[in-house]
């Protein structure tokens, strides 16, 4: 049986040789640094979840109606009356908020390792790309089940294209298809959700990866192994990715699936935030929910949307600051100037800065939760304006003062020297 | 590989015909991103609609739905409109210079019929649907609203005139549709050219 197995696979490697060329050059022989930490799982995290969406989400396709007379009934369907059809709608719900969240520890561990640093500028770059494709396919997911927020989030946000200057109205009046958020809408988002925008994302995360093997993968000492080599050319300090990393990215995925499981049986709607309750009642074009507020993922941005005034009548430059909190991510390999790539040799600049983002990015996300009266309002002195438009303005300036201080602080770090090799 | 003599004449050749195969291709496009304007259908859906204001009571919000928006139609009362005018100094553009509203309507009671408000039921910041708050919401809105319009998206309060107040997120007044009487009960929402 063994030799029968042996001879196929001769077989098929003499006539395709290229799969068990790729199969060495991305796993068994591409040598990653051996001191990954726990900040080394949500790659390869971020690869699983998208697999599980793509699962799901062919399954969901296969009862769900994209009409906006039928939509919200047939999730309902699905729920109620399809063998599995409420497992297999949790599975796609709690893997959208999953995905975010191993992203956003994917992207953190980039910050905390200067992972964007050169030679990797690329790989974060596809990385941003990668993020902004996956907002988009959250975004436009989130309409699908065509519950109160699904519509009124939808509303909003189309609605933020409509005060891009001159061509605003139009624009969102091309991006709707019809005079408000309908039936039109929900049919192309469909489209775009299901195959356009997964299309994208497959083939970003193929360039983000290719772009990482063709650099080598930072560590979180931030030292190259690749400039000390071993007599027979590997670095010193890598380990072959397959089978090293592999079976502890298993490891990883088990304890990941664990986590995954309790929120997906238990608690699937995460008391609102991950399913919110307004979802529930069928979309009323005629009727805005009391609160509306969009996926916890996004509300961050949200808050930046809301602090910022509007200027000579426009709410444009709210709408500018959202899209730029966003984009400015793209311009941290320049921004950064610091001669060293770990936080664990960086200077308490770095480290500072770092920590108060941080703190900022998670004020942002609760308050764009909350309505704006959430925390009181202040007396008379300040003309009774709400406090948590305050807070928010003022984080929101802490947000953009970590990117735009960068070029700053960092230059001006005391940093330690790095180490020659990789410490564990 | 440097020290080749280019061949201009080859090379522009190359240059001239991918910038005319991307041009087409970019062009191809064109049919994708004219396929999203709203259908003859979506337009026909969105014609003018009629209401009948006939049974609407002095102080009574009556909705209908024009281009699946919601469309207010409001009988206001004597003191609602005194209540209007006592809002001038409140509210961001008081005389409606901002043109969010037909010139039949720019005026002190932003309607034609003072008594009858005709608006758009969409916030002018994001879009959202504001709710309307009668003078006996006091405990919610503070001790001196005297009735109008709150968004419960971002806040934004309007008088009962549709006109924005200071210091909320919505940068305009709310929206006058196009509209006119076609008889003292008959109301075409969408349309100006008959009537009046």
């Amino acid at each position: 049986m063994a030799n029968r197995l042996t001879a196929l696979w001769n077989w098929f490697d003499a006539r395709m040789p290229s799969v068990a060329e790729e199969f060495r050059k991305h796993m068994t022989e591409y040598y990653a640094p051996k001191n990954f930490n726990f900040w080394y799982f949500f790659g390869a995290l971020s690869i699983l979840v998208l697999a599980i969406q793509i699962v799901s989400g062919i399954f969901l396709t296969m009862n769900y109606k994209p009409d906006a007379n039928l939509a919200f009934g047939s999730v309902e369907y699905i729920m109620r009356d399809v063998p599995g059809g409420w497992l297999i709608r949790y599975i796609h719900s709690t893997g959208g908020s999953a995905f975010f969240i191993v992203v956003y520890l994917h992207m953190f561990r980039g910050m905390l390792y200067g992972s964007y640093k050169q030679p990797r500028e690329l790989v974060w770059i596809f990385g941003v790309l990668l993020y902004l494709t996956l907002m988009a396919e959250a975004f436009m997911g989130y309409l699908l089940p065509w519950g109160q927020m699904s519509y009124w989030g939808a509303q909003v946000i189309v609605n933020l294209f409509a005060s891009v200057p001159f061509i605003g109205p139009d624009l969102a009046l091309w991006i709707r298809g019809d005079y408000v958020v309908g039936d039109a809408t929900l049919n192309r988002f469909f489209a775009l959700h299901v195959i356009a925008i997964p299309l994208v994302l497959l083939g970003l995360v193929a360039a983000h990866i290719l772009a990482l093997h063709d650099v080598g993968s930072n560590n979180p000492d931030g030292v190259e192994i690749k400039k000390k080599k071993g007599p027979d050319g590997h670095p010193l300090d890598g380990i072959p990715f397959h089978p090293y990393y592999t079976v502890k990215d298993i490891a990883g995925a088990v304890v990941f699936m664990m986590l995954f499981c309790v929120v997906m049986f238990f608690v699937p709607e995460m008391g609102g935030y991950f399913l919110e309750y307004n979802n529930f009642i069928p979309a009323d074009p005629l009727k805005t929910p009391a609160h509306i507020a969009p996926v916890w993922y996004f509300t961050p941005y949200y808050s930046i949307l809301r602090a910022v005034p509007p200027l000579f009548t426009s709410q444009f430059p709210g709408v500018l600051a959202m899209g730029i909190a966003v984009l400015i991510l793209f311009f941290l390999p320049w921004l950064d100037r610091s001669p060293v790539k770990s936080i664990r040799y960086r200077g308490i600049f770095y480290k500072s800065a770092l920590a108060i983002f941080v703190v900022t990015f998670l004020v942002l996300g609760y308050l764009g939760t909350e309505p704006i009266t959430v925390w009181g309002q202040f007396g008379p002195w300040l003309g009774n304006a709400d406090v948590a438009t305050v807070a928010a303005r003022i984080f929101t300036a802490l947000y953009f003062a970590f990117f735009l201080l960068m070029p700053w602080y960092t230059a001006i770090d005391p940093c330690k020297p790095e180490p020659d090799r990789v410490t564990m | 590989m440097s020290e080749k003599k280019i061949d201009h004449t080859r090379r522009n050749l190359i240059v001239a015909t991918t910038a005319v195969a991307g041009a087409a291709g970019a062009g191809a496009a064109i049919p994708f991103a004219w396929s999203w304007w709203p259908s003859e259908r979506a337009k026909a859906a969105g014609a003018p609609v009629e209401a009948d204001i006939s049974g609407l009571a002095p102080g009574e919000l009556q909705v209908v739905e024009w281009q699946g928006k919601p469309v207010w139609i409001m009988r206001r009362t004597k003191e609602m409109l005194e209540a209007v005018r006592k809002s001038d100094d409140k509210v961001t553009d008081p005389k409606s210079e901002v043109a969010v509203q037909p010139a039949y309507a720019k005026n002190e009671n932003r309607s034609i019929k003072p008594e009858f408000l005709v608006l758009v039921g969409i916030c002018s910041h994001l879009g959202c649907s504001p709710q309307s708050r009668t003078a006996e919401a006091k405990g919610e809105m503070g001790a001196d609203w005297p009735g109008g319009f709150l968004c419960p998206c971002h806040g934004s309060k309007f008088d009962l005139a549709g006109r924005v107040y200071k210091g909320a997120p919505a940068p305009v007044n709310l929206e006058v549709p196009p509209h006119a009487y076609l008889s003292d009960t008959k109301l075409l929402i969408g349309e100006d050219k008959k009537g009046v």
